[in-house]
């Protein structure tokens, strides 16, 4: 079936160039047929790409080492969940699901809107298909999936064993899919710069998919962020790595986008304002696609090789050149048809927040690029760790929180003192209240910023619970529901608000649990010999025993650590890590390939609602290298000792690979019956889980947000126009 | 058999992606007055939302008594000149 894949990618190649052209054509000479051909285009290209991956997935699961991609990215024991997941590991595979992906948003943007924004709507075909066309030429022409070989392996490489965690079935698709849906807005605003369409139409027909980019892309982040807890074995969430910075730099793009929007959709205003930044949150998707396959920034998360640079660099160079040159030709038409009446409304807490999450950007994205900025002008690739991200992420991270209790206590338009007062006294005093008794009854006062983050925080979850309360409240004296009902439907009836609220709610806990993990958290790099001690943030930990374990696949060495607390038990944890064979290695000997190829760590996790016992062993294999390198001796000594018809029969083949099983779990075993000293790293963090629950209060405000109004029956009306209106707002 | 499936996948596509160039051709694809519709539409809507936002934010108790008044007043009055925009648009295309 690899031809029928290829022949997919060419067809769909073809079609996006074909839909471009037809779209563009009906658009400048205003032949409907030919647009509708255009939108079918796209339609067809997500029944093309459907199908291709299809064929794709099922080559994985059919373990078919005939295609390049699958022997080189699986094999017969990777386990069935981990070979689904395998085909976006590989480059080519990612490539496909991008395109993928694409084409089923933009197939839906284009089916909802086929009678609505009819001028714009061309233009944004074109521009979908343009980024179809791209991402189909790179999978045709520079990193195909369905090359084959006409000598298939008995067996592939396998999976990368740092990607065999569950969060990879979710991680990728979340990422690519916030990406992807960030080029739906991006193109409708290229149509509507193009054809001069600048009202809140074009918002209004993409604000959900920006808010579903949103959504998806931040799932996507947190997914990686507890992978990196829970996989890559050094006992953090963010590491500021150039990968997970490009997802977060969109997502912090898109989230001021979707604030702002809500200003030109009442005012009329920051027309320049609102498209530049979708404009700029598309191209920064397109940027993180290309850093996290392009490998050209050093990350733990890349798995990509860098031979798609210049196709990349070109198509963003494209991106950029035509947002700035479209904006300052329509500079005039984006011109603010209102200006701000207070600057104690919303809309000034919406402006400066803007202003915050835009800074926040350009800090993360100079720092990130720093690296090839600094290689460019002196030649040297200068490295620069999370310490040059802090000073100016966390005090801008602690006025984003600020501002994101603010918004939802003060009014649109204009607020009075007396207002203010009433709104403010509350969260206020719940901040206050926190601020002061961890300063009294804690010794956090050391850590100025992260106090701050906490009281921060318990002013935004007071002003959203204060919010709820009354809303619930208002709505009770008008309909006399009982307090689950009134609650529902304030939630049901006023979804875009009170999501909204809910993801500030969820930002404040996050936020929370980062400013405590990182600032009281108590990390110990030791060595460790069965039965020694070792007290961590007040708990005692103790190396009970070593354990080990081989198989043909896979080689473990691990320890059981009992946890205690003033002598009482907490938890028995038990953490590995695994050495993978080293099947490319043509250097390693028979027996020492069983330990020179990739590794990963099983981490010994006690979550708590307070805190997280994190624990990991990074077993030094030092004292069984001589005994490694007299195997190899031992080994290569009788294979050579064979004729080679005497080392192809069956039965010398199983003899050398049963005995060489038996001499690795020998060596494995040693590690339980002469243990010598081992190496952890032992963490306790506070308010971890505050992290994970944190982003899931967002996620589910995020969805009742996202969550679609059910549109309003309105017929026309002869009365006059106030009561038409009362009518009509009823 | 490969080579039939991707015969047969083209023709799909062929026949999907001309069906609107073989259809009739349809009217043509913008005008002025969709355009004003549209945007009369959408603005109708937004000062909607604007106005609901403004009664929740009085029930709530973030506008005082003066202040909501005022404010409700230059919305509903905003909201009737749409209207009326949109009844003479109505009323030109009949």
């Amino acid at each position: 079936m690899a031809l029928v894949g290829r022949a997919l990618l060419i067809l769909g190649l073809l079609v996006a160039v074909y839909g471009i052209g037809a779209s563009l054509y009906g658009a400048i000479n205003r032949r409907q047929e030919w647009v509708d051909s255009g939108r079918r285009s796209v339609y067809a290209l997500a029944g093309l790409t459907t199908l291709a991956f299809a064929i794709l997935e099922a080559a994985f699961l059919r373990s078919d080492f005939s295609f390049n991609v699958v022997a080189g990215h699986s094999s017969t024991t990777t386990p069935t969940f981990y070979k689904a997941t395998a085909a976006w590991s590989s480059q080519e595979g990612s490539l496909l699901l991008w395109v993928f992906l694409l084409s089923v948003w933009s197939s839906l943007i284009l089916f909802i809107t086929r009678r609505r924004v009819r001028e714009i709507a061309p233009y944004a075909t074109a521009i979908l298909l343009g980024f179809g066309a791209f991402f189909l030429a790179l999978t045709v022409f520079l990193a195909n999936p369905f090359a084959t070989t006409s000598n298939p392996p008995a067996e592939g490489a396998g999976l990368d064993p740092l990607l065999l965690h569950p969060s990879m079935m979710f991680h990728p698709p979340m990422l690519y899919s916030g990406y992807t849906l960030l080029t739906v807005p991006f193109a409708f605003a290229i149509g509507a710069l193009i054809t001069g369409r600048l009202s809140s139409e074009w918002i209004a027909a993409t604000r959900r998919f920006a808010l579903a980019a949103w959504l998806f892309l931040g799932v996507g982040i947190v997914l990686g962020a507890r992978w990196s807890y829970t996989e890559l074995g050094w006992g953090g969430y963010w590491a500021w790595d150039a990968v997970e910075n490009a997802a977060l730099m969109p997502w912090l793009c898109a989230t001021a986008f979707i604030h702002s929007i809500m200003i030109q959709e009442k005012r009329g205003m920051l027309k320049v304002w609102n498209v530049s930044l979708i404009l700029g949150s598309g191209t920064l998707a397109i940027l993180g696609t290309f850093l996290v396959r392009s490998g050209i920034l050093d990350s733990i998360h890349a798995f990509g090789a860098s031979t798609l640079g210049i196709p990349f660099v070109l198509l963003i160079a494209a991106m950029v050149a035509a947002s700035v040159g479209l904006v300052v030709w329509r500079r005039s038409q984006l011109r603010s048809e209102a200006q701000l009446d207070s600057l104690l409304s919303r809309e000034a807490v919406f402006l400066l927040q803007n202003l915050v999450l835009v800074a926040m950007v350009f800090v993360i994205f100079w720092v990130t690029f720093f690296p090839l900025i600094s290689e460019a002008v002196t030649g040297t690739k200068v490295s620069v760790g999370p310490p040059a991200f802090r000073p100016f992420i966390v005090p801008l991270a602690l006025v984003l929180v600020l501002l994101s209790g603010v918004g939802p206590i003060i009014a649109w338009r204009r607020v009075t003192i007396a207002n203010l007062r009433r709104s403010f006294s509350f969260p206020a005093s719940a901040g206050l209240a926190t601020l002061i008794v961890l300063l009294i009854a804690t010794d956090a006062g050391a850590r100025p910023f992260a106090v701050a983050m906490f009281a921060l925080g318990a002013f935004v979850v007071a002003a959203v619970a204060q919010e709820l309360w009354r809303g619930v409240g208002a709505r009770r004296a008008m309909t006399h529901e009982a307090a689950p009902t009134a609650f529902i439907q304030l939630l049901r009836r006023n979804r875009r608000r009170y999501g909204g609220y809910i993801v500030h709610a969820g930002v404040a806990v996050l936020l929370v649990g980062v400013a405590a993990s990182s600032s009281f958290q108590h990390s110990h790099d030791v060595t460790l010999s069965p039965g020694q001690r070792v007290d961590v943030g007040g708990y005692t930990i103790r190396y009970v025993r070593p354990t080990a374990q081989a198989t043909a696949a896979k080689l473990s060495f691990g320890a059981v650590l009992e946890v205690s607390k003033r002598g009482k038990h907490v938890a028995t944890l038990t953490t590995t890590r695994g050495f993978y064979p080293a099947t490319s290695d043509p250097t390693a000997g028979p027996v020492s390939e069983a330990f020179n190829g990739a590794s990963d760590s099983q981490v010994g996790l006690r979550a708590g609602i307070t805190r997280d016992i994190w624990t990991v062993i990074n077993p030094n294999l030092q004292p069984l290298q001589p005994l490694i390198n007299r195997g190899d001796r031992i080994f290569t000594r009788l294979m050579s000792s064979l004729t080679p018809s005497e080392a192809r029969a069956p039965a010398n083949v199983r003899f050398i690979a049963v005995e060489r099983a038996r001499a690795i779990t020998g060596l494995a075993s040693r590690f339980i019956s002469h243990p010598w000293p081992v190496n952890f790293l032992l963490i306790v963090s506070p308010l971890v889980t505050w992290i994970w629950l944190g982003a899931m209060v967002i996620a589910a405000g995020g969805l009742i947000a996202l969550w679609p109004i059910p549109v309003l029956a309105r017929r026309r009306s002869r009365a006059t126009y106030g009561t038409r209106l009362a009518r009509e707002l009823a | 058999v490969e080579f039939l499936i991707v015969l047969a996948v083209l023709a799909v596509v062929v026949f999907v992606v001309t069906e609107p160039l073989r259809a009739r051709a349809s009217a043509p694809s913008t005008d002025g007055d969709g355009r004003e519709l549209a945007e009369l539409e959408a603005a109708r809507d937004a000062k909607y939302r604007e106005i609901r936002d403004a009664e929740l934010d009085h029930r709530t108790g973030k506008l005082s008594d003066s202040d909501f008044e005022a404010v409700d007043q230059d919305l509903r009055a905003e909201a009737i000149e749409i209207l009326r925009a949109l009844d003479r648009y109505h009323q030109r295309a009949k």
